[in-house]
């Protein structure tokens, strides 16, 4: 097996994640997603055998593993279902404000509880009228003595009603424009924090995607993450350390649906012989690891990148989303090809790796968004060097 | 409650291949697990100790490599692992197992509980167990589904029939040994096997036991294997559709042609 330059403890991880996605996830995966209901057992599966560790430095109950061993435990969730693993990843999500920006008396009061899983983490941003356009966020944080009080809504919330900790970007000051944001955490069950819509959605439909609202929600003045003003900046970082995991999603999803395309492809009979003799099939099945391969290595790349604290690996991390992203709605989409007419129906699961992908071109910013970083940086790069 | 669990490393596949010259059992490229009632069995030890307090030695005989096995029990929770590994255990059948383990027992000291998968799939024999006990002079409770009350001092258990189960009770220290129903083994934690990659395994040699010497291996062994063969495969059973009335006709000939009525 190729072990991609892991360390011991790396490959124990995979093995570890690997077999829980493969013995307890796939069993129930169609279930999951026919019900769309979140995996509450899986996660206490998950957090009983340490994998909400891998993320969280040591001294608060991880680790000390950081973007790699986090890709590689969605990875191998993803390979079996990607609403497993972005219910898992996303509480790294709501964690990175923390572990990037976060005092070490929030630290230690949040984080022990996210790595033994005791705790989920989510991470609120997005809001109706501002998607891509974080910065037409309209959530306000209000100073009151001690306290901040916060109002309005964000939406699409990954772990949304099911985490404890939220990490929440809301304005400040208004006519500061983008240095007027500021990031905070409220726990579930602070009054005026409470959930409205739950998504009902196309794909990862055993994640849960939801609502939250603040009406007059009071929250301590030391729930601020880093200082006022800096709720992009902690937002941004935390993308660029969290975009790597999309990839990985991307690529599990992809690996995944090949699999089961090999296997089905080997064992379809057609003309008298298996579909994977035919080499219309076989190119395919071709194109379709490589590309997985490409991808995993941007992955793990830019992953790295992230760990050796590198200060300008943006351009990675989108290019990781980016890439991945697009490289599995391609494979997902060939796999059900590959499967034909019973790849698109319910019974196989081919049509769920494709329902799964097209999430990961979307969230964390769209690809438009990601193509918009890479865009910029690679000309600012060449007019510093052509300086 | 000091807990002993004893496991056997096997051949992960339940079709092993067999050499039809020597009639044992081809283990080159086959990967080797803990046998996988025994995963019962360490979970059942687990358990018990969560709920007594304790601690739970994983026992086994076996070559070198059988550290795997152990450390995998290490990985799970055990507090201690003890490989029996001496050339001259080579070639064990279950009687000299069962003694050689039963000294083992007696060299880690004060067990209160031995626990034992109910047979191991590489033998299916489903004698060490009881073998231990008879060795140690023990109570044993066999096919053991549900540890119902246990203390120091005695043990309530369900012993699983066919169609049914015996209610035993038994005094402690003894053994038991587990079958499926019991329980659903646990997965292992990252911190789990990441101490387990650290543990040393305690190794004992024949004579660090103190074994006389022709109860052990080759030696300790009078079974004598005149030829191993895969039994016939089982005819597919016939189906008789359709109400009563209709199919009892069919029925009744069908076993008269066989020659049971
Ligand atoms: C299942 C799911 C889970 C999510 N989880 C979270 C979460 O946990 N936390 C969170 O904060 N958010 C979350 N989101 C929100 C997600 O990040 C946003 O949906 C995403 O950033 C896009 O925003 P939007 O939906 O408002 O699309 P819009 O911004 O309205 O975009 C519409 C289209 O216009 C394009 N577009 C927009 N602006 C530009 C531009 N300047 N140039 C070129 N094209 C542009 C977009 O690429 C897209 O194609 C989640 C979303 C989903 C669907």
């Amino acid at each position: 097996m190729i072990n991609y330059g892991f360390t011991e403890q790396q490959i124990m991880i995979r093995d570890l994640a690997r077999q829980i996605a493969q013995e307890k996830v796939v069993p129930v995966r169609a279930e999951l997603d026919e019900k769309g209901e979140f995996p509450r057992e899986i996660v206490k599966l998950l957090a009983d055998s340490d994998l909400f560790r891998v993320f969280i430095p040591e001294e608060y109950g991880g680790l000390g593993g950081g973007a790699l061993d986090l890709c590689i435990v969605t990875e191998e969730l993803s390979k079996a279902c990607a609403g497993v693993a972005v219910s898992y990843a996303a509480s790294a999500l709501g964690t990175l404000p923390l572990a990037l920006f976060g005092s070490d008396e929030q630290k230690k009061k949040y984080m022990p509880d996210i790595a033994s899983g005791k705790k989920l983490a989510a991470f609120g941003l997005t809001e109706p009228n501002a998607g891509s356009d974080a910065g037409g966020i309209e959530t306000t944080a209000r100073k009151d003595g001690s306290e901040y009080v916060l109002n309005g809504n964000k939406i699409f919330i990954t772990n949304g009603g099911e985490a404890e900790i939220y990490t929440v970007i809301a304005m400040t000051n208004r006519g500061k424009g983008a240095r007027g944001a500021s990031a905070f955490i409220v726990d579930k069950g602070t009054k005026g924090f409470d959930f409205g819509k739950e998504e009902n959605k196309m794909g990862i439909r055993a994640s849960a995607t939801r609502e939250l609202i603040f009406d007059e929600c009071r929250i301590p003045a030391d729930n601020l993450i880093g200082r006022e003003g800096m709720g992009f900046i902690v937002a941004m970082r935390t993308f660029d350390n969290s975009r790597p995991g999309i990839g990985a999603q991307a690529v599990g999803i992809a690996q995944g649906a090949l699999d089961e395309a090999v296997r089905y492809a080997t064992q379809r009979v057609q003309f008298g012989q298996p579909v994977s003799s035919f080499q219309a099939i076989r190119h395919m099945i071709a194109d379709m690891a490589t590309k997985i391969e490409a991808a995993r290595t941007l992955v793990y790349y830019a992953a790295r990148l992230v760990d050796s604290g590198a200060k300008n690996m943006s351009k990675f991390s989108a290019m990781a989303k980016l890439f991945s992203s697009d490289m599995a709605m391609e494979v997902t989409t060939n796999a059900v090809q590959i499967f034909g007419g019973y790849g698109y129906m319910r019974e196989y699961p081919a049509e769920k790796y494709m329902r799964d992908a097209k999430i990961t071109q979307i969230y964390e910013g769209t690809n438009q968004v990601q193509r918009d970083v890479i865009g910029l940086e690679v000309i600012k790069e060449s007019k510093r060097n052509s300086r | 409650m000091k807990i002993v669990v004893c496991i056997k490393q096997v051949p992960d596949t339940t079709e092993v291949k067999i050499n039809p010259e020597t009639n044992t059992l081809v283990r080159e490229g086959v990967e080797s697990i803990i046998n996988p009632f025994d995963m019962y069995a360490i979970e059942e030890g687990l358990r018990i100790k969560e709920r007594l307090n304790g601690e739970v030695v994983a026992l086994c005989m076996g070559p070198p490599q059988a550290e795997a096995a152990l450390k995998e029990a290490l990985s799970l929770g055990c507090d201690g692992a003890v490989l029996l590994t001496d050339r001259s255990f080579a070639g064990a059948d279950t009687l000299a197992t069962a003694y050689t383990l039963s000294r083992g027992i007696k060299s880690i000291k004060d067990v209160d509980l031995i626990i034992c998968g109910k047979q191991a799939i590489d033998g299916d024999t489903a004698q060490v167990g009881p073998g231990i006990a008879e060795m140690l002079d023990l109570p044993c409770i066999t096919y053991v589904g549900k540890v119902e009350e246990i203390d120091d001092k005695h043990i309530k258990a369900y012993r699983m029939m066919e169609g049914g189960y015996n209610v035993i009770e038994a005094s402690v220290p003894c053994l038991i040994t587990v079958v499926k129903e019991i329980n659903e083994p646990r997965l292992p934690s990252l911190r789990g096997k990441m101490n387990a990659m650290k543990a040393q395994i305690t190794k004992w040699s024949a004579a660090d036991i103190a074994c006389e010497v022709d109860r052990i291996g080759q030696m300790g062994s009078p079974t004598w294997v005149r030829k191993i063969f895969a039994p016939p495969k089982r005819e597919k059973g016939m189906i008789f559709k359709g109400e009563p009335p209709d199919t009892v006709g069919g029925l009744l000939s069908a076993l008269k042609d066989k020659g049971v009525l």
